[in-house]
């Protein structure tokens, strides 16, 4: 009784295949041709001189430094706020709160936190840091970072805590150990490279961030270091400069989005692979 | 005796670290009123100004101080509209040829490449508009889109306008592109929660690929899918970056695709650190305000439908 699959059913099936083949080959060349504008584009001034001369003015030559240290200083003070808030949001939630009401609350505002409009959160911190203080600084820009990474952290860890095995803790506590030695000692170090790879993704993530950082650390022209003030960052030049009429502005700004994009790869990249040595 | 043993337990390291660990997400609860507070606080002005009718007017003159967020409102939505309509067949050949037709060894590799680029910073997307997908898209496909559809009824609207490569279509292009990952890989988590016992049943008794993923597939993933397609709405909705360089900023209100028009993002990020006396920056608190109530009513189904895809294939 075995036939052949009539025609028209042969014929639907084959056009469903071409379907997926074209549209992925056609996301897959959409997204390759901005690595290859970026690249093409990019590595014109990718150079030393992109990493060590300051903020050029329109027509002139000059590098990324200032933006490169600010968006260091910015990303950094950003993601050493958020580490200890997300660690310890997703520790109440994968130890202490678990199916509680609380808990299921905070999941909920984790999760809508995790896709909100980062511009938003710009302008919270507008409000809350610069109208009060006076000032736009690079603290308020961390701060606006702290924000979007806090969620990314508490998520990944709590799946991550998760995993760890409740034998090992229970061992624990019947030795007598105190709950938060065994959270701290035990746990977090059982789901070390979880908590690395979240806190990676993290920093990957709000690495290239701009909206936020428009209103709260602004820009600076100059170089600052000190993050009470006004302070360039990597994103907000590119923005600026793009924007710009400038042909070198232009240009210095595709080699800071290729550094940025590099950086941001690489972070994924790291994360990802620390999660599968730790994993085999 | 029995009292002093008690307050000797309860006043523990331990007692505080959880408490620490419950404020923390306490914390986070008031996180989000407190967003809600300052957005609603910093534009009382443009409320007390306006009222009802800044939702509806479509005016928006600094020198004149009259604010409306008709226009930006209808930006956002059909920027974001399109980038859904777009998307939303690639996302799905993608997670389709991932999980049921590549070898799973190459599927996977596809996959990680997928998962890279949603990592690429929105900023990166929007550059690339500016200097490459407008230009091209003004010199080569508005022009003839304009030319085969200035005689067909509907069409000749919707594809009107200039030539000139920057407004609502770009960014819908835009945006699509970038929320393209995203939605890809939340389809592709989704598809494998179906059993292998129900396709293999189904290819069992002669299915074809399409009717496996017509019959089986489909239905049994709706919530999830579509869960997915909610979630990248919200995203598209609150993108500002990918937007703001090829919108083309304009507030006049568009009545076609190829014109420019403006996002209530876009407009917050472009005139925000400009916006001179209390009304006006008070306008644009409120146009944030808008953006966090609907981001917030579809981010909030998006969590419910993936919740409920998630809980069913648990149970099934």
């Amino acid at each position: 009784m075995l036939t052949k699959l009539s025609r028209g059913r042969r014929f639907k099936n084959h056009i469903f295949t071409v379907f997926c083949y074209v549209t992925s080959i056609v996301s897959v060349i959409g997204l390759a041709l901005i690595l290859w504008t970026l690249i093409e584009k990019g590595l014109g001034h990718f150079n030393l001189a992109l990493f060590v001369d300051t903020t050029p003015a329109a027509g002139f030559d000059g590098g990324l430094r200032d933006a490169i240290i600010g968006s260091v200083i910015i990303t950094g003070l950003g993601i050493l706020f958020a580490i200890p808030v997300g660690i310890l949001i997703a520790t109440f939630l994968s130890e202490y709160g678990r199916k509680s009401g609380l808990a299921k609350q905070i999941r909920f505002v984790n999760d809508v936190l995790l896709s909100a409009p980062s511009i938003l959160m710009g302008l919270f911190i507008y409000t809350l840091v610069v109208k009060t203080t006076g000032s736009f600084s690079g603290l308020a820009g961390a701060l606006s970072l702290m924000i979007i990474a806090v969620p990314m952290i508490t998520r990944t860890t709590e799946d991550v805590l998760y995993l760890v095995s409740p034998m090992l803790k229970e061992a624990a506590v019947a030795l007598g150990i105190p709950r938060w030695r065994v959270t701290v000692q035990i746990v977090y170090r059982a789901a070390r490279s979880g908590i690395v790879t979240a806190v990676l993704l993290a920093l990957a993530r709000i690495a290239g961030e701009t909206a936020p950082l428009l209103f709260t650390s602004l820009n600076n022209e100059f170089s600052n270091t000190n993050p009470l003030h006004p302070m360039a960052s990597l994103p907000v030049v590119i923005y600026r400069f793009a924007m710009s009429p400038y042909h070198n502005w232009q240009a210095l700004a595709w080699s800071g989005a290729l550094l940025i994009t590099l950086v941001i790869l690489g972070l994924n990249l790291f994360a990802r692979l620390f999660t599968r040595v730790k994993t085999k | 005796m029995s009292s002093q043993l008690h307050r000797q337990k309860k006043f523990t390291v331990d007692y505080f670290f959880t408490k620490l660990t419950r404020w923390c997400g306490i914390a986070l609860i008031l996180l989000i009123f407190a967003i809600l507070f300052s957005l609603v606080l910093m534009s009382a002005p443009s409320i007390q100004a306006f009222g009802i009718k800044f939702l509806f007017s479509t005016s928006w003159d600094p020198a004149h101080q009259q604010f409306g967020a008709l226009v930006a409102i209808l930006g956002t939505l059909i920027t974001s509209v399109l980038a859904i309509l777009i998307a939303l067949p690639l996302s799905a050949g993608i997670a389709i040829i991932i999980t049921e037709i590549l070898p799973p060894k190459l599927g996977s590799i596809f996959a990680r490449t997928v998962e890279l680029m949603a990592g690429i910073p929105s900023i990166i997307y929007g550059m690339w508009g500016l200097f490459v997908l407008a230009p091209f898209l003004g010199k080569y496909v508005q022009p003839w889109l304009i030319e085969h559809c200035q005689h067909i009824p509907v069409l000749n609207y919707i594809f009107g306008g200039m030539p000139i490569g920057f407004g609502i279509f770009t960014a819908g292009i835009i945006l699509a592109m970038m929320i393209i990952p995203l939605i890809s890989s939340v389809m592709r988590d989704v598809l494998a929660t179906v059993p292998h016992l129900l396709k293999e049943a189904s290819y069992g008794v002669g299915a074809t690929r399409w009717e496996v993923v017509r019959h089986i597939l489909i239905p049994y993933t709706r919530a999830g899918i579509l869960g997915g397609v909610i979630l990248g709405l919200g995203r598209a909705l609150g993108e500002t970056m990918a937007v703001t360089f090829v919108v083309g900023n304009s507030h006049k209100l568009f009545t076609g695709l190829f014109m420019p028009g403006t996002t209530i993002s876009a407009s917050i990020a472009n005139e925000f650190t400009e916006a001179m006396g209390t009304l006006y920056p008070s306008a644009l608190m409120e146009l944030g305000l808008i953006l966090f109530v609907i981001t917030f009513i579809v981010l909030a189904l998006s969590r419910r439908l993936l919740r409920q895809s998630k809980a069913s294939g648990g149970a099934q």
